[in-house]
């Protein structure tokens, strides 16, 4: 099986481990990720003002030459998911805005489209009982905080992935792979996003609610599904160290990565030194490594 | 603070603006207060969003462009999730940024930003970054 | 030549602001037949219907028409006075030159109003031309009431009629009557104890001898019309014989089973053969068969061997029963929306947020706690309560848009019986709006703020989330402009009032309308508050809408003074708008008999000398007709007419225009 993909920026430069394992893990399951031919930014952002055409422009055109190479696109980072899911939503429902698109990227998309976020695919597709199946080193003793994040849940009637205020796909794959699955009230709250730009506070801020959270229910890990999200994390891990008592920092990895670890890839493949933190001990710690 | 109302505030052009370019109603705002008590960034607006919108239903649009609330803004969208009456202030607040921007004024300067970061940061945050604060 | 009076009303300014009504008296006085005319200030005053009167005498009438406002207004008025003349009520017509005229032009000049005026009351006086003389139809009355819901309401409704000397049969789902009032504590803004109010109603309705209690048991059909329905209710099986059962409870006792008790809400737990509450009426416990392991695996029977009376039976069946009464009153009350809906509040997976009717069963002195205020996690006593009101209500995107009326008052009361029973204790209420509209309602909200220290805070509650055993509470209190964060024990939510799953059904079943949120519709929100568009189906509590217990019961009462009116004379009179079948040219497709919405088209056979059945009619039932035109438009072969709309009338009002 080949699923038509859309790395997306960040997964082609800083996120390049992300992108790497998920397209190994998707091999271990049986399909394989193929990296549409030609491809642009999506924008990163889905324009919150519905007058704003222009920022639907870059994702239109993603959306419109991933039809040509099929009926499905599939995307690894929330942001481009989010967007482009979205984008794909006002291509198909209103006839004025597609018209003005289509006129600006010279093409006839039409919305018909299917945008699938790469948990959907093992959900849906191969589904977790299979994902069970082909574990070859099950995650035992790993408490494991599921951070979603914002743009994989929100707004709930345009992308539904799961429900926006108890979502559990997240977790019934991490306790497929083997894993205790930790709740935790943050696990749906805003990371900081991009005022890593010019608000570092706001970010430690906000990060340090979530992990601390997470740490707080007795996680032992945290796992991400956005590049943005494990970047203000695992930066600002130290600070939130600094300004936390008994706070002692908790390793951070993309669901990729556990995935493939769970899966049995050499874990010398699976990008874990690019991350901030280090997970190492923890997987020596519970012998999985 | 006193405010002194007059017909023209309530019928406000510039609040009509912001509500043609957010695709809001702020009359449909009840007050509720639930995205000032769920917004995850409501402890550094110097207006919190619900009395964001408040300010609007006066017509006092000045008051709102002269605080920090929509710069701090992250558009996770927990506001619009949770709102009873299914309103966006995250959409407001980005017509009021667009109101700024659309204008050429930017709110950062990229030649400003530290370089270390413009060279580690996600591609994402710098792109979403730059559309929320640069012209 | 008939001879016709037109009268042409001015409504003070409502119809003369944009009609001449002179000029349109003047016109229709030189149409052929009309002989009479005049236009004055209100024809609804008795100086106006003194003139008609008169001149329906002095000028011998046959017909009169009165173009004023809707028919729904006055007509009986008009119609009544026509009578009081001689005249047969149904010569009587109106024009409708108000709502559906002068209302709605602005023409200040009068032209446009004037000359559709004219046009209106040309095209009545050639309907009223083709008018025949009718007589209102007598249908005998049988005098027995349904009450369907054994809430306070229905008690109330069933006590009353039966008061009035006519028989009740008061219908419940429930092993027992009561309803959630049942479960209250105490009750708002007097603080008595809701059962030492109630279970009195309760026992009165049990001991009256014109009341006959089917408990467990449901209407399942509905056939007839007023003054002659019958209805089929099915008897669930309680396996325990009602008649012989001395409720001495060794059944109960002797049961090793338990499961969630559905009336504590899941705070305890009951047997398997249980009464929902020890007050229960009647007091005859039920076998909860899906869980009974002698009913599902021939297993154990224990209740059988302790029962004294040997009145329990494991084979017991449903009985369907089938009654003959003339009036029903509906009070099947409402439900709460499940909280699971909102996430964010935690409910179900957080255990110490609980529902508001949970905090009921807790402050109820026969609640599982015994009345003391114990968190369900581990039983201690909270030091800190978030009320949270509002959860549901008024919010369109995942609750109702409306209001659920009772949840300030509750709330409020909440927090003062919790300030009196947990000393030191301190109880948060987030709300939006406080509505205490009610008698010495406002001072009992200020008496939770002001005496027993109650803090409000005006916002609403965006998440609540565990910690350390505790239950944080995120709001916003709009007031001070703050984001709000209270690390609380415990959080009740005020949930929306819901009406109550299956309550569409059971319209359906009854033939009356209801709402988009599926509570009943009265015939008239203001005028006609405890009636149906459907006679005889009267409706009484929350099956109508968010209400208290005064108001409830008020209507109650109200709906049994209606049934008791409808019973106070052998016959009752109908009007006689009502479809007519020619049966000359029937061919009983059937058309008409699915079309009908009020099930009024009957089969009825032709049948030779011999008695064989050689043809089928479609016959109306007078009763039932609401003379709404449905099967007119419905039948093919134009084989039914409207008694005083008839095609030849229409028609000939068309043509007229």
């Amino acid at each position: 099986m080949k699923i038509p993909y859309y790395p997306g920026c960040t997964l082609n430069t800083v996120a390049k481990h992300f992108d790497a394992s998920a397209r190994d893990a998707a091999v271990s399951m049986g399909f394989e990720m193929e990296e549409l031919a030609q491809w642009n930014c999506c924008g990163a952002t889905f324009p919150l003002t519905p007058d704003n055409l222009i920022g639907l422009t870059a994702p239109a055109k993603v959306l419109s030459n991933a039809r040509k190479a099929g009926d499905t696109l599939t995307t690894l980072c929330s942001v481009c998911y989010n967007v482009l899911k979205r984008t794909n939503k006002v291509m198909k429902d209103s006839k004025e805005k597609r018209a003005v698109v289509n006129g600006f990227i010279e093409e006839e998309y039409d919305g018909s489209l299917n945008i699938i976020h790469y948990l959907e695919v093992l959900r849906d597709r191969v589904g977790f009982v299979k994902v069970k199946e082909a574990v070859k080193r099950p995650l035992k003793g790993v408490k494991a905080g599921c951070y979603y994040g914002c743009m994989l849940l929100r707004p709930f009637e345009d992308i539904g992935i799961d429900n926006a205020e108890r979502p559990t796909v997240f977790e019934d794959l991490l306790r497929a792979l083997g894993a205790e699955v930790v709740d935790f009230p943050n696990k749906i709250e805003c990371c900081g996003a991009h005022l890593a730009m010019n608000n570092e506070d706001v970010v430690v801020r906000l990060s340090g609610n979530v992990m601390t959270s997470a740490v707080g229910m007795g996680a032992e890990l945290i796992v991400t599904s956005c590049p943005l999200c494990q970047y203000n994390l695992e930066k600002s891990q130290p600070k939130v160290s600094e300004r936390t008592a008994g706070y002692a920092g908790v390793p951070i990895a993309y669901f990729t990565q556990i995935l493939g670890l769970a899966l049995g890839q050499p874990v010398e493949g699976l990008g874990f030194e690019k991350n901030a933190t280090d997970i190492m001990p923890l997987l020596q710690k519970k012998g999985i490594v | 603070m006193k405010m002194k109302l007059s017909n023209e505030d309530i019928s406000s052009v510039r609040v009509r603006q912001i509500e043609r370019i957010s695709g809001e109603d702020v009359r449909k705002c009840y007050q509720c207060g639930n995205c000032s008590g769920g917004c995850p960034v409501s402890f550094e607006m110097e207006i919190p969003p619900s009395q964001v919108v408040r300010f609007l239903q006066l017509g006092r649009v000045d008051e709102v462009m002269a605080a920090n609330s929509m710069w701090v803004c992250v558009g996770c969208l927990q506001c619009y999730s949770r709102c009873p009456k299914g309103v966006s202030v995250a959409a407001m607040l980005e017509a009021l940024r667009q109101t700024v921007l659309r204008k050429g004024e930017d709110f950062e300067k990229i030649k400003d930003l530290p370089y270390p970061f413009l060279k580690k940061a996600p591609q994402q945050a710098l792109v979403c970054g730059f559309r929320k604060f640069v012209s | 030549m008939p001879r016709i009076g037109v009268f042409v009303c001015q409504c003070g300014n409502n119809i003369a602001s944009t009609v001449d009504t002179k000029k349109v008296a003047g016109e229709m006085s030189k149409l052929p037949g009309v002989v009479f005319t005049c236009d004055y200030k209100f024809m609804c005053s008795s100086p106006g219907q003194e003139m008609l009167k008169q001149a329906i005498k002095e000028n011998k009438l046959d017909g009169v028409i009165v173009s004023a406002c809707s028919p729904h207004m006055h007509e009986k008025t008009f119609r009544k006075a026509s009578e009081a003349a001689g005249l047969n009520p149904y010569q009587c017509e109106i024009t409708n030159i108000r709502e559906q005229c002068s209302w709605v032009h602005h023409d200040k000049t009068r032209a446009t109003g004037t000359v559709k005026s004219i046009d209106l009351t040309r095209m009545t006086i050639e309907r009223l031309k083709r008018n025949k003389p009718l007589k209102k139809i007598k249908i005998p009355v049988r005098k027995k009431a349904l009450v369907i819901g054994g809430g306070i309401a229905g008690i109330q409704a069933a006590l009353d009629i039966a008061e009035g000397g006519r028989d009740v049969i008061l219908v419940e789902k429930e092993p027992s009557i009561g309803g959630n009032m049942a479960r209250l504590s105490e009750t708002f803004p007097t603080m008595d104890c809701s059962q030492c109010i109630l279970t009195p109603k309760m026992v009165e309705a049990e001991l009256n001898e014109r009341i006959t209690l089917y408990t467990y048991s449901e209407v399942e059909k509905v056939d007839g019309y007023i003054g002659n329905f019958t209805v089929q209710i099915r008897r669930k099986s309680k396996y325990v014989d009602e008649d012989r059962c001395t409720g001495c409870g060794e059944c109960i006792e002797k049961c090793p089973f338990k499961v969630e008790s559905q009336f504590e809400l899941n705070l305890t737990k009951r047997k398997v053969i249980y009464t929902p509450f020890p007050q229960s009426v009647p007091n005859v416990p039920v076998i909860d068969a899906p869980n009974c392991p002698k009913i599902q695996k021939d297993k154990c029977g224990a209740c059988a061997i302790a029962c004294g009376p040997k009145c329990i039976d494991f084979k017991m069946q449903d009985k369907i029963v089938t009654e003959e009464v003339g009036a029903i009153v509906v009070a099947t009350g409402y439900q709460l929306m499940p909280n699971e809906r909102f996430g964010e509040y935690g409910y179900g997976r957080i255990k110490d947020v609980i529902s508001g009717m949970q905090f009921e069963r807790l402050a109820s002195s026969s609640g599982p706690t015994g009345g003391e205020i114990r968190r369900p996690s581990d039983g201690k006593v909270p030091q800190s309560v978030v009320f949270i009101q509002c959860v549901g209500s008024r919010d369109e995107k995942k609750g109702v848009s409306y209001c659920s009326k009772v949840c300030c008052m509750y709330t409020a009361k909440h927090t003062m019986l919790y300030s009196h029973k947990v000393h030191g204790g301190q109880a948060y209420v987030f709300y939006m709006d406080i509505r205490s509209g009610g008698k010495r309602y406002e001072e009992f909200v200020r008496k939770a703020i002001e005496h027993d220290n109650a803090m409000y805070l005006r916002g609403r509650v965006s998440r609540v989330y565990e910690k350390d055993g505790r239950v944080v509470v995120q709001g916003a209190d709009t007031l001070s402009g703050s984001q709000v964060e209270i690390e609380a024990d415990m959080v009740v939510l005020a949930t929306a009032i819901v009406s109550r799953e299956g309550a569409d059904t059971l319209a359906q079943r009854l033939g009356i309308g209801y709402d988009k949120d599926k509570f009943y519709n009265e015939y008239h929100p203001k005028l006609r508050p405890v009636e149906t568009v459907t006679a005889g189906i009267f409706l009484a509590g929350t099956c109508m809408g968010p209400m208290d217990i005064p108001e409830s019961v008020a209507q109650g009462s109200a709906a049994a003074s209606k049934v008791l009116a409808l019973f106070s004379a052998d016959e009752m009179a109908r009007e006689p708008i009502t479809s007519v079948v020619n049966r000359a040219t029937c061919n009983a497709c059937w058309d008409c008999l699915t079309a009908c919405p009020y099930s009024a088209i009957e089969r009825e056979s032709v049948k030779d000398r011999q008695g064989n059945i050689v043809r089928w009619l479609a016959k109306v039932n007078e009763g039932v007709c609401q003379g709404c035109g449905v099967c007119v438009a419905a039948c093919r072969s134009k084989s039914i007419d409207l008694r005083g709309y008839t095609d030849e009338q229409v028609y000939a009002a068309i043509n007229a225009f």
